[in-house]
């Protein structure tokens, strides 16, 4: 398949790059990790007049820990966080995220910035950042702003981006000790989109109590959805069955899937349910565990 | 455009159109025809090449991406008329039935004995879980990525 052509940019710095982007305006894409967008566009679902290929621009692949957030650069890898130490050692919510996204070699390329900033539902990043309250650092022609991450995804595939803006960073407030997070997600093979997923991140109070939840659902509705009503149940709460039952049943409540391939609104509506439950044990017992 | 690149420790250079994607100028331009192009959708990881060391669906990347960029393809792997302990653990364990995703399987773990020299079958069987092989049932193809971590680690290349 051959997609429609198109005049191709390699801008080498981000100036360049949003300034580019400024005057080519809505018929311009960002050429990220291209995992999404190069199928697309072979499939002449999307057939941008320009590509700005943002791969050349210098510094933002890193992954590290300061002034109080975990910041992951736009252009970091899906493996590169799979091998960060940081992320294996401190974030086992990220790690389960960045190890079940499509495959190892689409890994290789694709881009967590990309997987946010394409605004697809059935991506596991967002559910991810919801559960964690991270924010997104975007910079355009008139600088740079932070977008939390719940303000972010504003519709199917549209986000809070401006066309001239680039996804730079992401932005990760550093948990608390006794905290611990999980994404369990039921994929029909290797390489597909979640049937539904959710990612799970609590806090525990010195009293053993939940001092904070956040729990984001993939592929159950247009957008990632934050299960806010779920979330507030837990908090301040001692986070027993009873407790876990309530917030799956609160979770699955949130969820508004539509029926397709993978399943009925029925059966995501309850593999919301189960997967909530699930998460929720397993963030709760690394929240109890040694380290984080 | 005009694009340069070293493949297989060889350079090369074309002027193409930015939309033509990276396997098609492997096969059709430079003719390298054992990169093969299996489902087109990103999905099959026949066509999986290493670029800058990383392996990568060459059917999922611009060819204009690979400028100034080294490439490796299943036809570097041999060197000097002595195939890669890869190839021959494929020979030995019979790895492939078709032969049909056989290159991009060789370049996926070519990637991943570089990065693991101990690996376990589970391992294995996440580091191929991107491409897919419709004749073996995978048991051949983790036999010989043993086989050649083996042979690799008792002094192959």
């Amino acid at each position: 398949m051959i997609p429609a052509t198109f005049e191709y940019h390699a801008p080498t710095s981000v100036q360049e790059a949003t300034a580019l982007l400024a005057r080519l305006g809505d018929d311009a894409k960002i050429l990220s990790g291209g995992q999404s967008l190069i199928p697309l566009m072979k499939l002449r679902l999307a057939s941008p007049k320009y590509l700005v290929d943002i791969n050349g621009l210098p510094g933002l692949d890193k992954i590290a820990e300061s002034d109080g957030f975990l910041r992951i650069g736009g252009l970091c890898r899906e493996s590169d966080l799979e091998e960060s130490e940081l992320i294996r050692t401190r974030y086992p919510l990220i790690l389960d995220t960045c190890r079940v996204i499509a495959d190892p070699i689409v890994r290789n390329l694709a881009t967590v910035g990309g997987n946010l900033a394409h605004g697809d539902p059935a991506n596991d990043h967002p559910a991810t950042m919801l559960a964690l309250g991270a924010e997104v650092v975007a910079v355009g022609g008139s600088g740079e702003r932070r977008i939390p991450i719940a303000a972010f995804f504003t519709g199917p595939f549209t986000t809070a981006l401006r066309t001239d803006e680039i996804l730079v960073e992401i932005r990760v407030p550093i948990p608390p000790a006794r905290s611990g997070g999980a994404y369990v997600k039921l994929e029909r093979k290797v390489g597909d989109f979640a049937t539904a997923a959710v990612a799970a991140q609590v806090a525990l109070a010195a009293d053993g109590t939940c001092a904070r939840a956040g729990i984001g659902l993939t592929n159950v509705g247009a957008t990632p959805i934050k299960a806010q009503r779920a979330e507030a149940a837990l908090t301040g709460q001692r986070v027993d069955e009873a407790a876990i039952k309530r917030a799956a049943g609160l979770a699955a409540a949130a969820a508004e899937p539509a029926a397709d391939l993978r399943g009925s609104v029925e059966y995501k509506t309850d593999l919301v349910r189960v997967l909530t439950a699930r998460a929720l044990h397993r963030a709760l017992e690394r929240a109890s565990g040694p380290g984080r | 455009m005009l694009v340069k690149m070293t493949i297989n420790g060889e350079k090369h250079e074309a002027d193409v159109e930015p939309r033509l994607l990276l396997v098609h100028l492997i096969r059709e331009v430079f003719r390298l025809t054992g990169t093969h192009i299996g489902c087109d959708t990103t999905h099959c990881g026949a066509c999986t090449v290493l670029l800058d060391g990383r392996a990568v669906k060459s059917c999922t990347v611009f060819a204009v991406q690979a400028n100034d960029r080294t490439l490796m393809t299943v036809e570097g792997l041999e060197q000097n008329g002595v195939l890669h302990p890869l190839q021959q653990g494929f020979v030995a364990e019979h790895g492939l039935q078709c032969g049909y995703c056989t290159p991009g399987m060789l370049m996926t773990s070519y990637a991943f004995l570089a990065k693991h020299k101990a690996p376990t079958e589970d391992d294995i069987r996440h580091a191929i879980s991107g491409n897919l092989c419709r004749c073996t049932g995978y048991v051949n193809i983790v036999k010989a990525v043993q086989h050649a971590a083996t042979a690799i680690a008792q002094g192959g290349s």
